[in-house]
């Protein structure tokens, strides 16, 4: 759309006689202007927008169903006596039961405030750790083995040496989902760093951006989708660890989470309680990932245009 | 003279020299097209200009506010809009010349540079929604962005298909024209070489020197038959600079 300000008076007469190997494209800059926006027009992609997808909604839900049905009819069978393995009917009316009593949304909330709280706190300290050994040979050469070792380690392995140091206390708790969350963090960010093509590098140098600035302005957006990664892997690590440490460090000022339902399910060998623990445990774990993790690595991809063509 | 090039060598390692006694001066404002076959270090001298690398020996003169740079494929940044990019090239420029720029004037500038390279209406897309020829301009306008008297261009054109490509040498040569900056321009292309140089530098393969140098006059410009002769010669000391790798 050429406006009349848009004009460019040209210079050079000379421009408008000479050409060499295209002497048709060559005409005055209102035609260039023109030909370029035909050919902009030809070669982009037309954006396509999708309504709802059904099939995302209803397949998770079909599947759920199938399972509860076949667990159900495993149940109905009478393999098994009803109190060792209860039905999908008495592992609910639990659930109702300990709503009831308040069990529920004290053990979640509690849970779910650690659990969200220390990972924060791995996340603010394992990004500027992460970027620092990702850029840094020396550092990363030092520390890489060691990090990678202990993102290996069970971090319920810290649990008796918490204990010894600080009690049954929420320290005790904290410190594991650190020692869970952090390295795992810090080895997501590093490795993304590491799929960054180098070129990329080479543009913020040819840019002028300092060491703060590449760092800050080009390295860690690159790395981004591998970051999410590490990110979405260090909450499961702390969601885990934290479930690990509820478990094994009960009383105390250790408040009263779901991994402290599981255990007093334990003790009472009440097994609808351990059921439904276990499945407060994992509806957790599936929203955080379908309402946090999953839309922001969406979003992330397709800003990017790596979407097309999988499965998501 | 922007850039005074004084038996220039470059090696790698304990490698035979990628670069060797290469000499070149070029003026402020002109478009110096450097030609050679591939792995003469054509790329190697680029970045060398651009101070990604640093030559082993010899002298170099270049501005002291350093090069802007267009790569082969446009390296454009996929998490940022075009306009962004153009405005995070801006935002480096200014802090490393000292200026503070706020983000409205930096959005200004950028509205600009997309409107010189005919892009006013495809700024906030991203690169991977825009054709390879409109990202070569976006690049184009980012490196423009940096604001430098010497731009150096890597191929910037050889992805192309052919009427992108040249459209997009009416475009560069407008824009030449219009910024009045110093372009080396490499390429391995005769024609593309004799279509934008004023001048065109063979170089030679293994160790890379300058071998030969061509003006493209106006008449050139203006004579199809003429331009046609000069490609003709260039591409047959071309050939003969890579027939003696043969043996």
């Amino acid at each position: 759309m050429p406006t009349e300000q848009d004009v460019r008076p040209v210079t050079d007469p000379n421009v408008e006689t000479g050409h060499i190997t295209s002497p048709v494209l060559k005409g005055n800059p209102e035609d260039l202007r023109d030909l370029e926006a035909g050919l902009d027009k030809l070669q982009s992609d037309t954006q396509r927008k999708a309504g709802i997808d059904w099939s995302r909604v209803l397949l998770p839900v079909a599947a759920l169903v199938v399972l509860i049905l076949v667990w159900q009819f495993y149940v109905s069978l009478g393999v098994k006596r009803r109190d060792l393995v209860p039905g999908p009917l008495d592992v609910l009316g639990q659930m109702g039961v300990l709503w009831s009593e308040g069990k529920v949304q004290e053990s979640v909330w509690t849970s779910l405030q650690r659990g969200v709280f220390g990972f924060l706190i791995s996340v603010v300290i394992a990004t500027p750790v992460g970027l620092l050994l990702a850029q840094t040979a020396p550092l990363r050469r030092a520390f890489g083995p060691l990090i990678s070792g202990l993102q290996v380690l069970p971090s319920v392995a810290w649990v008796p040496a918490a204990i010894i140091w600080f009690g049954l206390s929420d320290a005790t708790v904290y410190f594991v989902v650190f020692m869970g969350a952090i390295p795992s963090i810090i080895n997501g960010l590093i490795s993304g760093v590491d799929q960054i093509p180098p070129q990329y590098r080479s543009v913020g140098k040819v840019l002028g951006a300092n060491r703060l600035q590449m760092a800050l302005q080009i390295i860690l957006p690159a790395a981004l989708p591998g970051y999410i990664g590490g990110l979405k892997q260090g909450w499961a690590f702390s969601w885990r660890s934290l479930m690990a440490a509820e478990i094994i460090a009960t009383g105390g000022t250790i408040g009263f989470g779901l991994g402290s339902l599981l255990d007093q399910g334990r003790l009472l060998s009440d097994m609808a309680t351990v059921m439904s623990a276990i499945l407060f445990i994992l509806a957790v774990g599936i929203l955080i990932e379908l309402l946090v993790f999953g839309p922001i690595e969406k979003r992330l991809l397709q800003r990017r245009g790596l979407l097309a063509g999988g499965t998501r | 003279m922007p850039v005074v090039l004084e038996h220039l060598g470059k090696r790698f390692g304990d490698g035979a020299p990628v670069l060797d006694d290469v000499n070149a001066t070029i003026a402020k404002g002109e478009f110096v097209a450097l030609l050679g076959a591939s792995g003469c270090g054509k790329s190697t001298l680029l970045n060398i200009l651009a101070g990604l690398e640093q030559p082993t020996s010899g002298a170099l003169e270049v501005p002291a506010d350093g090069a802007a740079f267009m790569f082969q494929d446009s390296a454009l940044f996929p998490w940022l809009t075009a306009r962004a990019n153009i405005e995070l090239a801006l935002q480096l420029a200014d802090k490393n010349a000292g200026k503070r720029s706020s983000k409205a004037e930096r959005s200004a500038r950028a509205t600009e540079l997309l409107e010189l390279v005919h892009l006013g209406g495809a700024g906030d897309k991203r690169p991977h929604e825009l054709s390879g020829g409109m990202r070569q301009r976006v690049a184009l306008a980012r490196s423009l962005a940096q604001d430098r008297q010497l731009l150096l261009m890597d191929e910037p054109f050889a992805a192309l298909d052919a009427i992108t490509r040249d459209l997009l040498h009416d475009e560069l040569e407008r824009i030449w024209k219009e910024t009045g900056r110093t372009i080396v321009f490499v390429t391995h292309n005769v024609r593309e070489a004799v279509r934008l140089g004023q001048r065109v530098l063979l170089l030679s393969s293994r160790p890379g020197r300058v071998v030969a140098e061509w003006d493209v006059t106006e008449e050139h410009r203006t004579d199809a038959g003429r331009a046609g002769e000069l490609t003709a010669t260039i591409t047959r000391r071309l050939r003969e600079e890579i027939r003696r790798h043969a043996n």
